[in-house]
């Protein structure tokens, strides 16, 4: 008789797997329950123990990183940790974006100190469910399983529809969270119900398992077409299935050929509406308009980087044998968002909902990345999606310093000579536009230029065209920000005033952005190091 | 037992009703029940699968997609909760602070 593997057991080593999520899962109850001590004047602490559980969590991670390339030295060809029966995998792409969510936890947590106390709704359980969504990120990137993917998903997509909703009396905010919470957990039935057909195809819901069964069925059903072919060789090919694989002739043609299909279909739009790529981005430029701003900055950069790493980590491992039938798709979608949010981003007043379709074109470059699937490309997007977080909070940043009694600060006209009234905080505006536009010496021309690469080498000379073109009307919106920043009278508004977390959060932003473009190699590196060992 | 394709048409019809009604009804309670029509619909799918090779993962992963869906309606009835106190409304074509 076989040994069955006790499906409840796991040993010490699959807990040091999660122990950076533990970590973060362990400060967020302990907020939630020291919240109860805290006074208005001592509320920032909350903020602090944030904090406190992503530098934990990190600690735990750089251990795993260690314990990898430890591995790596030693020759282990494996490329990642398994635990729990193969259903959490770390690798190094689960590290990448691991790190990648906690700095943008740890930025967004330094932001809304300050913007919580003017907005009067400083409560702990904001930090909480940060640290919450954060934890589910992260098994997002290094779940291995459909059943750890989707449930790390929703543990995310959860806590940012309270989160949205947080400004209980602000009616926008009421708003938004009813609007990000209907559509997303439409997404998120959309993609359950690719999730159940891949568990269909696949009899198992580990991700390897699934893709190797496909990828099989994709060879079989090549050979089935040869012997409708007829002739020599299709009657030779016909014997050698039926030998091989008795009954293929009497299987369901549905289950094999229509399944695949839909599910592809399913996954891929319910992973598009997560990631905001037209035409399922309806909900970003509302969410971030409504959202209190640190949150929209968190939605915008961690969710979209957890819902690139899911689907980079599905699309490799599921769909990776038909990569040459669904890139077309992918390119699609990808021009549409580039289009879209390029085009609607003009006329925006507001500038949250301008970063929201500038976000929305970001989405089509980081999937030409994925369109172009080769290691380069695979790269670039990681690349792309490490400066997008540093440039797109610190453009939020600004949004947020300017946040006063009275005075949202989001809309154009309140950026209106922000040179008279505080020059760095004008220069920093610049950087950042200057970055999002794509102009060297920054972070974003380099991101760009690292997708464009790998689409002229995987000879899709179309789409880089494309792709180059729309920086054009880029320029014309990211600039208008910056015209009436520095051209503009200011009128009487008063001078912004930064608190120290604010303070530490811009500098980190604007370093990033600018020493990724003016030395990338290290940053390269990074995004390299992601796709090193990969499986 | 039935050929799996029944089971799945019945599910796949259960998800295109559940994708029309978020997609044309105004209320937003009759939005939230359309979707626990799509994530029962792949609760069908899962069993039918699980029982069809006789594995229990399916079984497991449908019981966690009931967790999720009993956690998605407690917030999204919460957040609607929200809404209705300042508002005094559950009609999505009136959410119009924002332009949709």
């Amino acid at each position: 008789m076989p040994t069955v593997p006790n499906p409840f057991s796991f040993n010490r080593q699959d807990l040091v797997l999660i122990m950076p999520q533990l970590q973060l899962v362990l400060f967020g109850l302990g907020i939630l329950l020291i919240d109860f001590w805290m006074d208005a004047k001592t509320k920032y602490m909350n903020a602090v123990l944030a904090l406190m559980g992503t530098v934990f969590s990190g600690y735990a991670l750089s251990r795993l990183y260690i314990q990898l390339s430890v591995r790596a030295e030693m020759g282990e060809k494996a490329g990642g940790l398994a635990g729990f029966h193969d259903s959490i995998f770390v690798d190094p792409f689960a590290i990448f974006f691991s790190a990648l969510f906690l700095a943008a936890t740890a930025l967004v947590a330094l932001l809304s100190v300050k913007y919580l106390e003017i907005e009067e709704e400083h409560h702990g359980e904001y930090y909480a469910l940060m640290l919450f969504a954060c934890a589910g990120m992260m098994f997002m990137a290094s779940g291995n399983d459909l059943v750890v993917l989707f449930l790390g998903l929703e543990t995310m997509a959860i806590s940012f529809y309270v989160l949205t909703g947080f400004l209980r009396r602000e009616r926008r905010s009421n708003e938004a969270a009813v609007k990000y919470m209907l559509l997303g957990a439409f997404s998120s039935g959309i993609l359950a119900y690719g999730f159940s057909l891949l568990y269909g195809i696949g009899d198992s819901t580990n991700i390897q398992g699934i893709g190797t069964r496909l990828a099989e069925r994709v060879r079989v059903m090549e050979l089935v077409k040869m012997t409708q072919m007829g002739g020599a060789m299709g009657e030779q090919v016909r014997r050698s299935l039926e030998t091989q694989l008795p009954g293929i002739a009497q299987h369901d043609p549905f289950l094999w050929q229509v399944l695949p299909v839909l599910a592809f279909m399913t996954v891929a739009a319910g992973l598009f509406f997560k990631v905001a790529a037209a035409p399922f981005h309806q909900w970003a430029p509302d969410v971030y308009e409504g959202a209190p701003t640190p949150i929209a900055a968190y939605v915008s950069v961690a969710s979209k980087a957890a819902s690139f790493a899911m689907m980079v980590r599905i699309f490799v491992a599921v769909f990776g044998a038909t990569h040459a039938q669904w890139l077309y798709v992918v390119a699609a979608v990808a021009v549409a968002s580039l289009t879209w949010g390029n085009l609607a981003a003009i006329t925006q007043t507001n500038v949250k909902r301008l970063l929201a379709y500038s976000s929305i074109a970001h989405s089509g470059y980081i999937l030409l990345g994925l369109a172009a699937g080769s290691a380069v490309g695979l790269q670039g997007l990681a690349y792309y999606l490490m400066v997008y977080l540093f440039m797109t909070t610190g453009a939020f940043a600004l949004v947020i310093v300017l946040r006063r009694k009275g005075l949202i600060g989001d809309e154009l006209e309140d950026l209106n000579g922000l040179y008279q009234r505080s020059p760095a905080a004008a220069v920093l505006l610049l950087i950042f536009m200057m970055s999002l536009a794509g102009i060297p010496p920054t972070a974003g021309f380099m991101a760009k230029y690292y997708i464009l690469q790998a689409l002229i080498n995987t000879q899709h000379p179309v789409l880089a065209v494309i792709a180059a073109l729309y920086i054009v009307p880029a320029l014309y919106y990211y600039f208008r920000v910056v015209v009436h920043a520095w051209m503009k009278a200011p009128g009487d508004a008063p001078h912004p005033v930064m608190s120290l977390g604010q303070a530490v959060a811009l500098t980190v932003a604007v370093f990033v952005t600018l020493a990724a473009g003016v030395y990338p190699e290290p940053f390269a590196q990074l995004a390299r190091f992601a796709f090193s060992i990969g499986r | 037992m039935l050929p799996v394709s029944h089971y799945l048409i019945l599910s796949l019809a259960l998800f295109i009703i559940g994708v029309v009604g978020v997609l044309t009804r105004r209320n937003v309670i009759v939005i939230l029940m359309s979707i626990e029509l799509i994530l029962n619909a792949v609760n069908i799918n899962l069993v039918v699968f699980s029982r069809l090779y006789g594995d229990a993962a399916g079984q497991a992963f449908a019981v966690f997609i009931i967790t999720d869906a009993a956690a998605e309606a407690a917030v999204g009835l919460g957040i609607i909760i929200a809404f209705f106190r300042n508002r005094e409304t559950v009609l999505a074509d009136e959410m119009d602070l924002l332009k949709w």
